[in-house]
């Protein structure tokens, strides 16, 4: 059986924006409007690859579809694998990167240099950590990424960027430390590094040797809690998102569900049914510490007093609610919360964005960018044919405050889960599951129902501080009258946050094939028998390109 | 010999956390690098300890797969090596960029009480 196209199709995601970002790299500094062109192009290549792997993970037989990229048998080599969920979120990847750098063209591309190249790398660094299914490298996929954010962070420089970028670096090489401490635990203990092949001797690992290895699984947790943004380890994360330029951090509101998707994957994975004495163990610490998180993100987001701390805290809410449901360890909360990272992303990337244009008409913020934009040589255009494309583009669209405005409910009401769209199917789904666990698979690690009501509550009330909150910033925008001209808005500004939020509407209109697509990679992720048996039984190439038997 | 591995990387371990909990964009880079090395040499031990065990493959000694040490955690370490390094270096240039621009070594761009 000779390998078509399409087998290869899953490295392409990897691939694809390593040689991108590295050939950019060669243009050097300048050449910005040829960099652009390329970065579009890529992100728009990499978003139909990941719809295409959407359609081959649902519509193909088997649960989850294995590459091996150096081609040595399974436990030996590096293998990627992609089932429904990295393939899901390798699409919400591409989606946001597409949105996030279309906005970016309006200038914040040109507020310093390297953006695109650093872009690239940055979702090469997220695809690879979706994709793999090996324990170290899914730590190199992590640097990637990471070396490619402290970039993208302090993109336009400034003594706030820095500052906060010093405590980010800081915060993640740290918890890089941990996160090698981690693995070589768990390769010490089980012999291997490929997370099939570690879930199936996890199971057999002696009494003695059980507590290291649990001790290596918590460590390892840590690092993704880090990143996930969970209390008490996420006092960085809402001054540096604040402190990001929009698209970054509208592109960093995915990075934060990088750590919930493999505590996701993990938990599951290693500590499922089958873990023997260890199963259940990682549940009811993900459901405290998701619980705590929602906890503080509620309280932050009534005591933050600008915009993007406040989105901060929208962003660390978000991960409180992904991770209490995940340590619920039922299927079918899972699915509910799939549906709810979903829709939480695309809104959160949505509001990152807007709130910038919101605060545009603010004199200080213009200020600010004028010096960035003057220090870096750009108030004057270079490109006569920009020029005429600058003066196009100061004339107002009339109905920009109008925009702003429906722009901003649509976000508050995604955030809060206030119907009629898709933030209030995503809680509803959500309260539904975790209240009506009858005629559901066996429980893992079954959580007791007072947590259940507690959760039920705090999420309510986080729904109804999320509301007050942007009521009260809403306020302070649209409805003090302070005689501010209406912001100039660019369509390449406005079009994103639209197809952001038009995504949410469609995600809520299409709510069925869409829950019935969670449904099944949630039970996937229950069940991991048949992705521990994929990765185990994949088969090499040999050198004329066949599949051997 | 488990007992001075032990030691040195309790050592190293231990100086770099103090380290890095300090005040002084210096004493924190400086806390990375030792707590890097620390997790270099764990790395290392996690492939068990041993002396005079054959590092690479040899035809003639072909006999157990128990005399040759662990190859995977030499390579994870050069890995490792090589990206703690980079970010070190990158580490760095953030340090100069925050000293140049605030004006202090502080981690926080100001003097504390």
């Amino acid at each position: 059986m000779m390998l078509s196209w399409h087998d290869h199709l899953m490295i392409v995601p990897i691939v694809l924006p390593m040689v991108v970002g590295g050939l950019m790299l060669l243009l050097g500094e300048g050449r910005a409007t040829l960099k652009a062109g390329v970065n579009v192009l890529a992100t728009l290549a990499l978003l139909a690859v990941a719809i295409a792997l959407l359609r081959q993970a649902d519509g193909g037989q088997v649960q989850v579809a294995v590459y091996l990229p150096a081609n040595w048998p399974a436990p030996f080599g590096i293998a990627l694998a992609l089932d429904r969920l990295s393939a899901l979120m390798l699409v919400l990847t591409a989606t946001m990167a597409l949105c996030s750098l279309l906005y970016s063209l309006a200038r914040w591309h040109r507020a310093g240099v390297h953006f695109h190249p650093l872009f690239q790398l940055q979702l090469m660094g997220l695809n690879g950590a979706f994709l793999t299914a090996d324990l170290f490298n899914l730590f190199v996929f992590f640097e990637i990424l990471l070396a490619a954010s402290y970039g993208l962070l302090l993109h336009g420089s400034g003594p706030q960027r820095v500052k906060t970028g010093l405590h980010y670096i800081a915060v993640n090489l740290a918890g890089s430390s941990l996160f090698l401490i981690g693995v070589a635990l768990i390769y010490g203990i089980t012999g291997s590094l490929n997370m099939a092949d570690v879930a199936v001797r996890i199971g057999q690992v002696a009494g003695s040797d059980r507590m290291l290895m649990e001790a290596g699984a918590a460590i390892l947790g840590v690092a993704f809690l880090i990143k996930a943004g969970a209390w008490p380890l996420n006092f960085w994360l809402p001054p540096s998102y604040a402190a990001a330029s929009p698209p970054a951090a509208a592109l960093f509101s995915i990075m934060t569900k990088v750590g919930v998707y493999i505590i996701l994957r993990l938990s599951l994975l290693l500590f499922g049914a089958d873990a023997g004495a260890s199963s259940g163990l990682v549940q009811p610490w993900v459901l405290y510490i998701g619980l705590a998180t929602l906890t503080f993100g509620t309280l932050g987001m009534l005591a933050s007093q600008n915009t993007g701390r406040l989105a901060g805290f929208a962003v660390i809410i978000s991960s409180g609610t992904l991770l209490s449901a995940i340590g619920f360890g039922r299927d079918s909360v899972t699915a509910a919360a799939l549906f709810y990272l979903v829709s939480s992303t695309l809104a959160l990337g949505a509001f990152f964005l807007l709130q910038e244009l919101m605060e545009r008409s603010r004199t200080f913020g213009a200020d600010l960018l004028a010096v960035t934009l003057e220090a870096f040589g750009l108030d004057r255009s270079v490109d006569p044919e920009e020029d005429m494309n600058t003066t196009d583009v100061g004339v107002a669209i009339p109905a920009a405050m109008a925009f702003l405005g429906l722009a901003f409910i649509a976000c508050a009401l995604v955030l809060s889960g206030l119907p009629p769209l898709s933030g209030f199917v995503a809680k509803f789904a959500l309260l539904t599951t975790i209240l009506n666990p009858e005629g559901l698979t066996p429980e893992i690690g079954n959580p007791e129902p007072v947590l259940a009501w507690v959760l039920l509550a705090l999420l309510i009330v986080s729904g109804l501080t999320t509301v007050v909150s942007l009521t009260r910033i809403g306020i302070r925008a649209f409805w003090v009258p302070s005689g501010r001209m209406p912001p100039r808005l660019r369509v390449i500004e406005v079009f994103p946050i639209a197809a952001m939020l038009v995504l949410g509407i469609v995600l809520m209109v299409q709510a069925q094939p869409a829950m019935r697509y969670f449904n099944d990679a949630a039970r996937a992720l229950h069940h991991p028998a048949e992705y521990v048996r994929g990765i185990m039984s994949a088969r090499q190439v040999d050198h004329r390109g066949d599949v051997t038997p | 010999m488990e007992l001075i591995i032990a030691i040195a990387i309790g050592v190293l371990g231990g100086s770099g956390i103090w380290l890095l909990l300090r005040p002084r964009t210096f004493q924190v880079i400086m806390g990375i690098s030792l707590l890097s090395y620390a997790v270099n040499l764990f790395i290392f031990s996690m492939g068990r300890l041993s002396v005079d065990q054959i590092p690479i493959l040899r035809a003639s000694r072909a006999s157990e797969i128990a005399e040759y040490a662990d190859p995977l955690p030499q390579a994870l370490v050069l890995t490792a090596i090589v990206i703690g390094f980079a970010m070190t270096a990158l580490f760095l240039v953030v340090l100069l960029a925050s000293r140049g621009l605030s004006g202090t070594d502080h981690v926080d761009g100001r003097e504390g009480e």
